[in-house]
């Protein structure tokens, strides 16, 4: 009877009813909860196989998975270690679980200890639980034993062993669904919650507005448990679950513990910095080797330029006024011949010399430049051309590379190494005013800085997501950039590429340690779990690398468009010569650059590596080359990321920023190039 | 005046209660401690919640160069900044 009256006072405080407006009231709400790496993501796979929805969270940018299950609807969670508002994980979290009808609580069977806390505090709320003992095939080979079905007796609840990898007991989880119920509370606690329960409050609400959670508190317009309160739920929490995890786990030999040779070694600098630059190679060896030249080259030339573009272009030509340029060249990139066809009224009407052309460029080596007489026409198929130029480079040339950088941070992420990386670099990252966990926005940051500048959120002050959102504008170049980048200097050879390194790391050392003189405040410091390193899961792996590839493209190919209709706009209309001769002086005298390198600083304002993307048809000098690089790297960041950091760090900020980088690019390029020119 | 200890045994008992209540980051590699107060607050709670409050034993599995302290507490891991294993007093497990 009471568990019935908790239960509809939760249903009438469901705040989650934006995330509900399409789905009928009557579908159960099955909420997965689990601390980070136990092997959530991997159960809610299998319930869910492709088809999930996914979605951000209102007000933040966490996503949310959820699909349907046999008349059921099933909600993924972030992971976290408890029900709280310490981060935004745990306030989106929060809602949906205070949200929930039922609650399967994945545990990993080898860390009980840590796990448990979260169990017992969400049977303190009254929810209905079921508990997945994950990882329960590695017991043995641990020779660890955990008794689940007394387990089960302690907790109140069901207690059922799986193995997400292997697939094992994965079949029950209907049953645990079915069975999901209201578990054994700490009586003293329970009968404190009441009297708040009283007052028209959920249970689960009362026991978080008494553990000092102040959005609850807020929303019930409830005075806040006190400090004291907390720490006093919290301390007698603990030692329940240990006195439970005391009862269930036998450990029957010392000789099974652990033995995690790479995570020890991964931390210490010593054998850690070795492992790093090693897996740094790897990475440079699959992405700035295999994939951005030896993919690319194939996507962006043989299918993008050769196939798609030509074809499109040769059929708008049929019918379009249009003048191409043929030139034909042999293996070593050498000029064998090249051809000239104008066509005044289109190919169509000179049928003998389009025969003439179609033989003539459809031999191996050439290639075909179109240029098209009508502006209209040139402005959706010419050289920047909104259809041919955007789709080549968004399908041809960035897709592969977002997959592989998405790719190589999701097996980072899903191996347990960051947070060890983390802790290796938390004392130099103190001197200039941060703790470990920046290391990974600023890893981020390689793959889409704009990703990266939402996830300065997990930095515990103000002070560090100033610090890291500056790093991230400045100096570090997203994926996207990377690989144009790479390209360029791997034509260039090694000198480019130590002055560039020199370079960039100069300044950044400089901005960070300016910044943190100047910022008001002290830092956070580091407390950070650190998981079991382990082989990533490649489903798992799989599957993240797709849903942030599909939402990257997404997001980034409108902005891509829209790059490329301004800048063809303004070439039709005349307005790039006049930015180009109004930016002359700063790039032919002070950078020493071709005064054509002012449109990469226009297509750099939109995105970053369409900037340096343009470097690619000027004809540079080895060192001219290394000053476009150094100056296009530390320039503004692209739209969508100077957007999101206008929303995270305000408009004062934001623009002082933005601001600060045209400074810094132009300043440090050009003095570079008057040392090296 | 007579002394009742020997200076040397003086030295000992002084350096005993002197090495009984210390900080964290004067923890060495290999050895354990029990922790006396941790710092009140959010960072309390989540110490809790990973496992770790006031009057446990823990074992420090790894000092990193610079004071960065690794804890080890049966199969649970948890990294601790400089900053703020200064701030937590333990016993210093002989």
């Amino acid at each position: 009877m009471k568990s019935d009256t908790i239960i509809n006072t939760a249903e009438q405080n469901n705040s989650l009813n934006h995330t509900d407006e399409l789905i009928p009231i009557e579908k159960e709400k099955v909420v997965l909860v689990g601390n980070p790496n136990v092997g959530k993501s991997c159960v809610f796979n299998y319930l869910s196989g492709m088809y999930v929805d996914v979605s951000n969270f209102p007000g933040t940018t966490i996503s949310i998975t959820k699909c349907e299950y046999k008349n059921r609807l099933v909600y993924d969670t972030p992971g976290i270690y408890g029900v709280s508002s310490f981060n935004d994980e745990e306030k989106v979290a929060k809602e949906i679980i205070l949200s929930a009808d039922r609650i399967i609580n994945v545990v990993n069977a080898l860390h009980l200890e840590r796990d448990l806390f979260l169990t017992l505090q969400l049977i303190d709320m009254g929810k209905k639980v079921s508990v997945l003992l994950n990882f329960s095939d590695e017991l043995k080979r641990r020779k660890i034993k955990i008794d689940s079905d007394k387990l089960s007796e302690l907790l109140g609840v069901e207690v059922i062993e799986t193995s997400a990898v292997n697939k094992t007991g994965l079949d029950k989880l209907e049953f645990a669904m079915d069975n999901a119920k209201v578990g054994n509370q700490q009586l003293d606690l329970h009968f404190m919650l009441q009297q708040l329960v009283e007052k028209n409050v959920s249970q689960s609400e009362a026991l978080l507005i008494l553990e000092g959670d102040d959005e609850t508190a807020e929303k019930n317009n409830l005075p806040l448990g006190t400090p004291d309160d907390r720490e006093r739920i919290y301390v007698s929490r603990r030692n329940r679950v240990n006195e439970i995890v005391a009862e269930v786990e036998y450990e029957d030999s010392k000789k099974g513990e652990i033995f995690n040779l790479l995570g020890r070694l991964s931390l210490n600098p010593l054998t850690g910095i070795p492992i790093l630059a090693v897996m740094l190679f790897i990475v440079y060896l699959f992405i700035g080797d295999f994939v951005s030249q030896q993919i690319v080259d194939f996507t962006e030339n043989t299918i993008g330029r050769d196939l798609f573009e030509y074809n499109v272009k040769s059929f708008v030509g049929n019918y379009s006024p249009v003048d191409i340029n043929v030139e034909i060249f042999d293996e070593e990139e050498n000029l064998v011949s090249s051809k000239n066809f104008s066509f005044s009224e289109g190919m169509d009407s000179q049928v003998e010399l389009k025969n003439e052309f179609k033989t003539f460029s459809t031999q191996d080596g050439a290639v075909s430049d179109f240029n098209f007489t009508n502006p209209i026409v040139r402005l959706f198929f010419g050289e920047f051309g909104v259809i041919t130029m955007t789709t080549t480079y968004l399908l041809f040339l960035l897709l592969p590379l977002v997959l592989s950088f998405y790719f190589v941070m999701a097996m980072l992420e899903d191996s347990g190494y960051l947070p060890r990386l983390a802790t290796m670099l938390d004392r130099s990252l103190n001197k200039i005013g941060l703790n470990g966990r920046a290391v990974i926005p600023i890893m981020l940051g390689f793959g889409c800085v704009t990703m990266a500048n939402i996830t300065t959120r997990i930095l515990g002050t103000e002070r560090e997501k100033s610090i890291v959102t500056a790093i991230l504008q400045f100096v570090i170049p997203c994926s996207a950039q990377l690989a144009v980048i790479t390209v360029l200097l791997s034509r260039a050879g090694s000198l480019p590429l130590i002055i560039f390194i020199t370079v960039i790391s100069s300044v950044l050392i400089i901005l960070s340690t300016t910044l943190n003189k100047m910022l008001p405040g002290e830092s956070s410091p580091l407390l950070i779990d650190l998981p079991i390193m382990r082989f990533p899961r490649m489903d798992n792996v799989l599957k993240k690398t797709y849903f942030r590839a599909i939402g990257f493209m997404k997001e980034a190919s409108f902005w891509f468009f829209i790059g490329a209709l301004g800048v063809g706009l303004m070439e039709i209309t005349g307005l790039l010569q006049i930015w180009q001769n109004s930016l002359a002086p700063l790039t032919t005298s002070w950078l020493k650059l071709p005064k054509e390198a002012a449109n990469a600083f226009v297509m750099g304002m939109v995105r970053r590596d369409f900037g340096a993307a343009g470097l690619f048809d000027l004809q540079l000098t080895t060192m001219q080359i290394t000053v476009a690089i150094i100056t296009i790297t530390l320039f503004v960041p692209c739209i969508a990321s100077f957007v999101v950091m206008l929303k995270e760090r305000g408009w004062k900020e934001g623009i002082t920023v933005w601001i600060g980088t045209w400074f810094t690019a132009f300043f440090i390029g050009g003095l570079v190039a008057q040392i090296i020119i | 005046m007579h002394l009742i200890f020997s200076e040397n045994a003086l030295k000992q008992i002084v350096k005993r209660i002197r090495m009984g209540n210390s900080t964290l980051d004067k923890v060495k590699r290999g050895k354990s401690v029990t922790i006396v107060t941790l710092p009140a607050g959010k960072m309390k709670a989540q110490f809790i919640r990973l496992g770790i409050s006031e009057g446990d034993t823990i074992f420090c599995s790894e000092r990193l160069p610079g004071g960065t302290i690794v804890l080890k507490k049966n199969r649970q891991e948890i990294a601790v900044g400089y900053d703020l294993a200064k701030k937590i007093i333990v016993f210093l497990q002989r």
